[in-house]
């Protein structure tokens, strides 16, 4: 495909096997991408020639396998070095997910830099895994959470954020685009003015990954972390960016076999980066299935494809703002992907329980954001998320849907 | 879709819109507060438990509608039953909404309570169904005000 042909979602489609299938006897619509998106067959595939023809530990054999399987492992960190245009591989680190990358950073440069009485500033729409982190963080060191508030529209109050900013901040960690709600945070802003005082910023970048061009030296971020799975690739793998002088003033996260030089019971010399915070067995299979999601993107284009999204959210945001009776939570002006909505008088449970009998998928509950829905009063949402291989006729679907809910609940 | 109509049954909606018992009781013996982790549905039951016998029964709190219901048909089935009446029933009750779908169930005793049958087809909503009644358990085992959580 070259990149002035319009983008053919139904050529995506048939990339997916699981599009096809069926569920409760109707064509599977699936709106729940935030949570984890489905993967194209090149992906799957990656993973079955990786098991069956050149499956062996990396890094340490002379044999033939091993050297082929530590140059595709190595070869999809450069793809994803790549992807968010980082300076070097050495600073990409393979994690678990976005989660273990927020974890790392509060645990090694966290404990390092953070004091008793400093303060680490997040924002009120984040991820639980952006929040106990640093909870945990404050309660080890006797530091104090700082939370950015935020507008009805679900935006963040940038003047709030830098007030909040004082010689005791010692670290910002905010998410680029919001899981719950869909706003996309000024976060090139963000870095800059914690930059003007030294404070370094980590950016959750779960959802913001598969949906948006991210260019990590643009943005001057310090660190970015996310996840495999929700980037077309498997589960059990993501990224921690961060930048070389950062990684290596940073101590040591977990540590053991890879992660080392040298070891004598007296003294253990650490490896260079990335293998410092790399320790034990990597999840291989994950890394190489994650460099094939990438090869995938790069095929379809990611800014086509956000393009795409873009109207797709467009128009869903219409269709469902012409339904009596819904409320969207999140209207941020700059959105990506997500429609997060209430129906008057029907709980976000009951919605996602009469969609599933209509084969669509959407997400139900807190989104594993409960300060947020605290801030907005509710004790939950329904949650549609998009990606690139859906389509206007799904968003049709979920409207049909959402009137089909209605019916079943008028008395 | 006929599971569909056999989970939201009409008087399903009817507790769901109007829920009985829906008070907190100032007199109240024993309080329980439930929990569901998973969705965030939250419930508070109240008892006035006198020789035995569940005298009065009140609850509040925010759910979704088989949660809501379940908590309200559970206080009127249990007022004015004994401790042990109470228990039996949730036993009954917890038999039926988490049977094999399509089997059949022996309904001796629990009324009204039938309407919830249709929930073992939905295993994720189950948890919905008995909040209420594990919150129940807890507020009678404990009368300085008890935990219930379906986790």
């Amino acid at each position: 495909m070259t990149s002035n042909k319009p983008f053919d979602v139904e050529a995506v489609r048939k990339d997916f096997p699981i599009l096809s299938r069926e569920v409760q006897g109707k064509p599977l619509v699936y709106l729940d991408n935030a949570a984890t998106s489905q993967k194209p067959q090149s992906v799957i595939d990656k993973l079955v020639s990786y098991y069956s023809e050149i499956n062996a530990n990396v890094h340490r054999g002379v044999h033939t396998l091993s050297q082929e399987a530590t140059d595709e492992y190595e070869g999809a960190r450069s793809k994803v070095r790549k992807l968010i245009n980082a300076k070097e591989d050495a600073e990409i680190i393979f994690t678990r997910g976005t989660t273990e990358g927020i974890n790392l950073v509060a645990q090694t440069l966290g404990v390092q830099r953070v004091g008793e009485g400093d303060e680490v500033i997040i924002s009120n729409m984040e991820h639980h895994s952006n929040v106990v982190p640093w909870q945990v963080l404050c309660d080890q060191i006797g530091a104090h959470l700082r939370v950015v508030p935020i507008n009805d529209d679900g935006e963040l109050l940038m003047d709030e954020y830098e007030k909040m900013i004082t010689p005791r901040t010692k670290l910002v960690s905010i998410v680029h685009l919001s899981n719950a709600l869909g706003t996309i945070n000024p976060v090139k802003d963000i870095v800059a003015i914690a930059h003007q005082h030294g404070v370094p910023v980590l950016l959750d970048g779960a959802q913001s990954a598969p949906h948006l061009t991210v260019d990590v030296q643009d943005l001057d971020c310090d660190f970015y972390a996310f996840s495999g799975h929700k980037l077309y690739g498997p589960t059990g793998i993501g990224i921690l960016y961060g930048k070389r002088e950062v990684l290596e003033s940073m101590s040591v996260y977990q540590t053991g076999g890879e992660q080392i030089k040298s070891v004598t019971f007296e003294k253990t010399i650490y490896n260079d980066l990335p293998y410092k915070f790399e320790a034990g067995t990597p999840n291989i299979a994950g890394a190489i299935g994650l460099g094939a999601a990438v090869d995938y993107i790069n095929a379809i284009g990611l800014d086509r494809a956000e393009a795409y999204e873009s109207e797709l959210l467009q128009y869903g945001t219409e269709q469902l703002q012409t339904i009596e009776g819904l409320k969207l939570i999140g209207t941020a002006q700059h959105k990506s992907g997500v429609l997060s909505f209430l129906l008057e008088g029907i709980h976000p449970h009951d919605i996602g329980t009469v969609l599933d009998t209509q084969g669509i998928a959407i997400r139900t509950g807190h989104h594993c954001t409960q300060p947020l829905m605290q801030r907005f009063q509710i004790p939950a949402t329904a949650r549609a998320s998009l990606a690139f291989y859906n389509t206007k006729a799904e968003i049709d679907a979920l409207v049909e849907g959402i009137h089909k809910t209605f019916e079943v609940f008028s008395l | 879709m006929s599971d569909l109509v056999d989970l939201y049954q009409e008087m399903v909606l009817d507790h769901n819109n109007r829920p009985r018992n829906f008070q907190k009781l100032e007199d109240a013996s024993n309080t329980a507060d439930g929990y569901n982790p998973l969705c965030g549905d939250q419930i508070t039951v109240y008892l006035k438990v006198e020789d035995g016998v569940i005298a009065d029964v009140g609850f509040q709190g925010v759910g979704c509608a088989i949660s809501k219901s379940s908590a309200s048909m559970m206080t009127q089935s249990v007022k004015g039953k004994s401790v042990e009446e109470a228990e039996a029933l949730f036993h009954e009750f917890h038999a039926m909404v988490t049977r094999e779908p399509g089997t059949e169930f022996e309904n001796s005793g629990l009324g009204e309570l039938e309407v919830l049958s249709g929930v073992c087809a939905f295993p994720n909503r189950i948890k919905c169904a008995s909040l209420a009644w594990h919150t129940l358990t807890a507020s009678l085992n404990d009368s300085q005000g008890g935990h219930a959580s379906t986790e």
